[in-house]
């Protein structure tokens, strides 16, 4: 019993950080058909941008709650560059996206590591993170929760944006019908860059979350990038709820074969096994339903 | 004897509950020239998709005593159905000779496929005579104007050896010389053949149906000549009825003084 | 005989195969050091993964992000096999097993003892794995990125599979420190020299075969796939066969490739089949052009060279220029230099006017059809 519930626990955890890393992508990959290796890379600059506010501050309490907006802004500004300087003209070829992509991310990982250097660097988290706390006899490790938590606000506040407000509205019609939206006076330009900026931003966030479960080095977004692409397409594209299932499932999947196999096994039979779900729906859980269907 | 007849017996399409093709019943029979008319979203699209297998769909689609129902679109079209779409989809990067000789190759073994094109087929000169491509045989399909390149889908669809022939308004956005142009090519291939169109283009099909069938809301509404059907009352309503279509689109349907 | 109609000819095709012979077999060792040419020959199994990455991506429209899986394949089944042979006759346990533990060969080694169940299992075993892949992928018409995203899911979990079970595969360091190939003496020139004559050999091979598949009906099947897959299955053929067939040909090349690799260079290890060195194996596709015959060997040369030069004097500028290529080949010039190929004969030819008149090539968009 202690072993089933720690195990769901750890795929929970592992689920969250998934979710968070995929979130951005769930948007960005959703919306517009970029496939951006970069995002990764984004996630590492959060990371790297909450161990330059620790510095600044000196104290790990009030940093990390200023390292969640800060990140998200780098993450986000980053992002709206990328956009500006290389996608935009390039949303007619998405698998191509891809490459140019990847090329930023090794120059991005290459100026980590000549700025910060290769060894790892540690943020120490805050006091009130320290610790685990005890639920039926398991100890659960605050940190942990703190980054399901975060997980799941991320997830209410883009739920919510997407839902309620004006931009969201753009958003969802950009993704369902792009040359309706046009002709309807939504700028799907301003759109684009918006969500890629909201997206790119969630990375940052993501990168301080995982300042949390150990020390950051450059190749930091490269442990997380295929993972968090495979929970976008098992997902959906373009649906929220989609990624946060997949997110859930792969992660508890992932910690219940690691725990009867090996972590690297536990990576190949996930893999098949997506690869099997696919053959059951092609197109992830969720589909958003359009007319063309050529 | 001839079986080359397409019947639909309860032909229903639905996605997640909305019925987009609602019980219908149709034959079509060899040498008919066959117009699918009815307002926008009456389903006629989703018919011929569901026939060529791109959608799933329950009752049954007999075609030359086979079902096609269930069947996969590639098998559907082995066995002689072809069709083409709305945008008119070539290979862009191949010559209108390639386009043709792939059309024709369905059947080609593995050595024939392994091979180089030596000479063109048969039936790839002839059906660029049809089409009044021979001229540009060697152009890339990407370069033809928007009617040449439709006239490329049907001359496709022809060398595929396909017996049944269904088009999603091939006059869409072509000039009045092209269209009558291709009414004169469709009526051609009519003669030997089961085809039929789905159109908007109301002048077009008056000008060479020989048969129509209205569909509204996923059913069949009414059936018959072109005279026939402008005369229903049925049809004049979908037709007049608020919101559904201008004056001018009824008149083009029902003739003048409707 | 027109000079066009000259150059696709049966005999310039030929020709062209007589010069590169020479170009590789005769001029490269005259000039280069041994040294420089075992770096050739390990260029040339780039190349040969390159010609099927062209065939794959550049004409059937398969972004293969994971083909240092197909290669790692190759290259590890070929490497047990000379780890085996090498082992000491008392024990035939590998050196570097018998040091980590006592356990003896896994099972699953045993079957590569024999060199010609190697031989078929690095052609067959590649193509079973492609097959599958492409198979799940294609006929359920997954789409392209979907692909795209698997194939390179695939190739991380093959490194990390590698990584974690050191015992049997070498974890990071790999498998290195070969002494025999099928009996000869990995220290000999002569045998070194012969290792370099087959992989220039097979690459011209796999340059012949990509050629045949590239001009055959099925070049013309796989293109038009690329462009539209649904109105070739509208046709009655099955995109999903198609597709498979030139991703299992791309996978037998890298396949080869690495089996090639493993005796040139002497190591294998997961840094070579993980997610950068496959998709590495793109940037010289991309710049080469990736739909030409050639500008996928030509690119994965020059920048297999490039890299070996750039990162012996500045180690973090080759990353630099790495991500750079990609970013400006793929976004602004995406049909490679091969694409500069047109606007070069332009310039020529407004250089001497007399020749325009039959050259043009481009056919005219107002061409009469009646």
């Amino acid at each position: 019993m202690e072993i089933l519930l720690s195990q769901l626990f750890n795929g929970l955890s592992g689920g969250s950080i998934l979710l968070l890393a995929a979130l951005g992508l769930a948007l960005t990959f959703g919306q517009m058909g970029v496939i951006n290796m970069a995002h990764g890379e984004f996630i590492m600059a959060g990371a790297y941008t909450a161990f330059v506010v620790q510095n600044l501050l000196g104290d790990a309490g009030s940093s990390l709650l200023v390292s969640l907006p800060a990140a998200f802004v780098v993450g986000g500004l980053l992002g709206l560059a990328l956009e500006a300087l290389l996608l935009r003209r390039m949303y007619h070829r998405p698998l191509d996206t891809l490459l140019v992509t990847f090329g930023v991310s090794l120059v991005l990982q290459q100026l980590a590591r000549d700025v910060f250097g290769t060894a790892g660097v540690d943020v120490a988290a805050p006091g009130w993170l320290s610790g685990p706390v005890q639920v039926f006899g398991v100890a659960f490790p605050k940190t942990r929760l703190f980054i399901l938590a975060l997980a799941i606000v991320a997830v209410v506040v883009l739920s919510a944006l997407l839902a309620f407000t004006p931009l969201g509205r753009r958003i969802r019609a950009t993704v369902q019908n792009r040359s309706l939206a046009e002709s309807s006076g939504i700028s799907t330009r301003r759109t684009d860059r918006i969500t890629f900026f909201v997206g790119s931003g969630l990375a940052g966030v993501a990168g301080v979350a995982l300042t949390l479960m150990g020390s950051i080095s450059s190749n930091l977004g490269t442990n997380y990038i295929v993972d968090a692409f495979l929970v976008v397409v098992v997902g959906g594209v373009g649906q929220i709820k989609g990624a946060v299932i997949a997110a859930f499932v792969l992660g508890v999947a992932q910690s219940w074969i690691e725990y009867s196999t090996t972590a690297s096994i536990a990576k190949v039979v996930v893999l098949v096994l997506i690869v099997a779900f696919l053959q059951a729906r092609p197109q992830g859980i969720f589909v958003v339903r359009t007319r063309s269907l050529v | 004897m001839n079986v080359d007849y397409l019947e639909l017996t309860d032909l229903t399409v639905s996605f997640d509950g909305f019925v987009a093709v609602d019980r219908v019943n149709m034959s079509v029979l060899p040498g008919d020239l066959r117009f699918l008319i009815g307002p926008n979203g009456a389903g006629k699209t989703t018919l011929i998709d569901a026939v060529s297998g791109l959608v799933p769909a329950t009752g049954t689609a007999r075609w030359a005593g086979e079902n096609l129902v269930g069947r996969k679109v590639h098998r559907i079209a082995r066995l002689g159905v072809g069709r083409t779409f709305q945008t008119a989809t070539v290979f862009e990067e191949l010559t209108v000779a390639q386009n043709l000789d792939i059309a024709a190759g369905a059947r080609r073994g593995l050595l024939t496929l392994a091979r180089r094109r030596t000479s063109l087929p048969e039936v790839v000169v002839k059906a660029m005579d049809t089409i009044g491509l021979t001229d540009l045989a060697d152009a890339l399909a990407g370069t033809l104007s928007h009617g040449q390149k439709q006239w490329l889908e049907i001359g496709m669809v022809l060398v595929q050896d396909a017996r049944l022939i269904m088009l999603d308004e091939p006059v869409a956005g072509m000039s009045a010389e092209e269209k009558d142009e291709t009414g004169r090519l469709l009526q051609r291939i009519a003669a030997d053949l089961t085809v039929v169109v789905v159109e908007h283009d109301m002048d077009f099909m008056r000008a060479f149906a020989t048969s129509v069938t209205v569909l509204h809301a996923g059913k069949v509404l009414a059936e018959g000549s072109v005279a026939q059907v402008q005369a229903d009352p049925r049809v004049q309503e979908v037709y007049l009825g608020p919101g559904e279509h201008s004056k001018a689109v009824a008149e083009a349907v029902l003739g003048e003084g409707a | 005989m027109n000079l066009k109609s000259f150059l696709s000819s049966r005999w310039a095709v030929a020709a062209g195969f007589a010069v590169a012979a020479v170009l590789l077999l005769v001029v490269a060792p005259a000039l280069l050091s041994s040294f420089r040419l075992g770096l050739l020959g390990k260029y040339l199994c780039y190349a040969m993964v390159a010609v099927g990455i062209g065939l794959a991506w550049g004409r059937g429209g398969m972004l293969v992000l994971g083909q240092g899986v197909f290669f790692g394949l190759g290259a590890y089944i070929m490497a047990m096999h000379l780890k085996l042979a090498d082992a000491p006759p008392s024990t035939g346990v590998p050196d570097f097993m018998a040091l980590i533990s006592s356990d003896g060969v896994p099972a699953w080694w045993e079957p590569f003892r024999s060199g010609a169940v190697t031989l078929i299992a690095i052609v067959v075993v590649p193509a079973a794995v492609a097959v599958l892949l492409g198979l799940a992928t294609f006929r359920r018409r997954v789409r392209g990125a979907y692909f795209a995203i698997l194939s390179q899911a695939l190739a991380a979990a093959f490194a990390i599979l590698l990584i974690g079970n050191p015992r049997s595969t070498g974890g990071s360091t790999g498998l290195n420190n070969f002494k025999g190939f099928f009996g000869f003496s990995l220290r000999d020139p002569a045998n070194r020299m012969t290792l370099y004559v087959i992989a220039v050999v097979a690459l011209l091979a796999m340059v012949a075969v990509a050629r045949q598949l590239m001009v055959s009906r099925y070049g013309e099947l796989l293109v038009a796939c690329r462009d539209a897959e649904e109105r070739v299955r509208f046709l009655g053929y099955d995109p999903a066969a198609i597709k498979t067939f030139a991703y299992a040909v791309a996978a037998v090349m890298a396949g080869v490739a690495g089996a090639l690799f493993v005796p040139i260079v002497g190591i294998v290890s997961p840094n070579d089949v993980g997610i950068v060195p496959s998709i590495g194996l793109l940037i010289g596709v991309a710049i080469g052009g990736r739909t030409t015959l050639l500008g996928p060997v030509l690119g994965a040369i020059a920048v297999a060279w490039a890299q070996t030069s750039l990162s012996e004097r500045f180690p973090s500028g080759w990353t630099y220029a790495q991500g750079l290529l990609f970013m400006l080949v793929v976004a602004f010039l995406p049909g490679g230099l091969a694409s500069l190929r047109p606007i070069v004969r332009g310039w020529r030819e407004r250089q001497r006017p007399s020749r325009t008149a039959d050259s043009a090539g481009v056919p005219s968009l107002s061409g009469s059809s009646r």
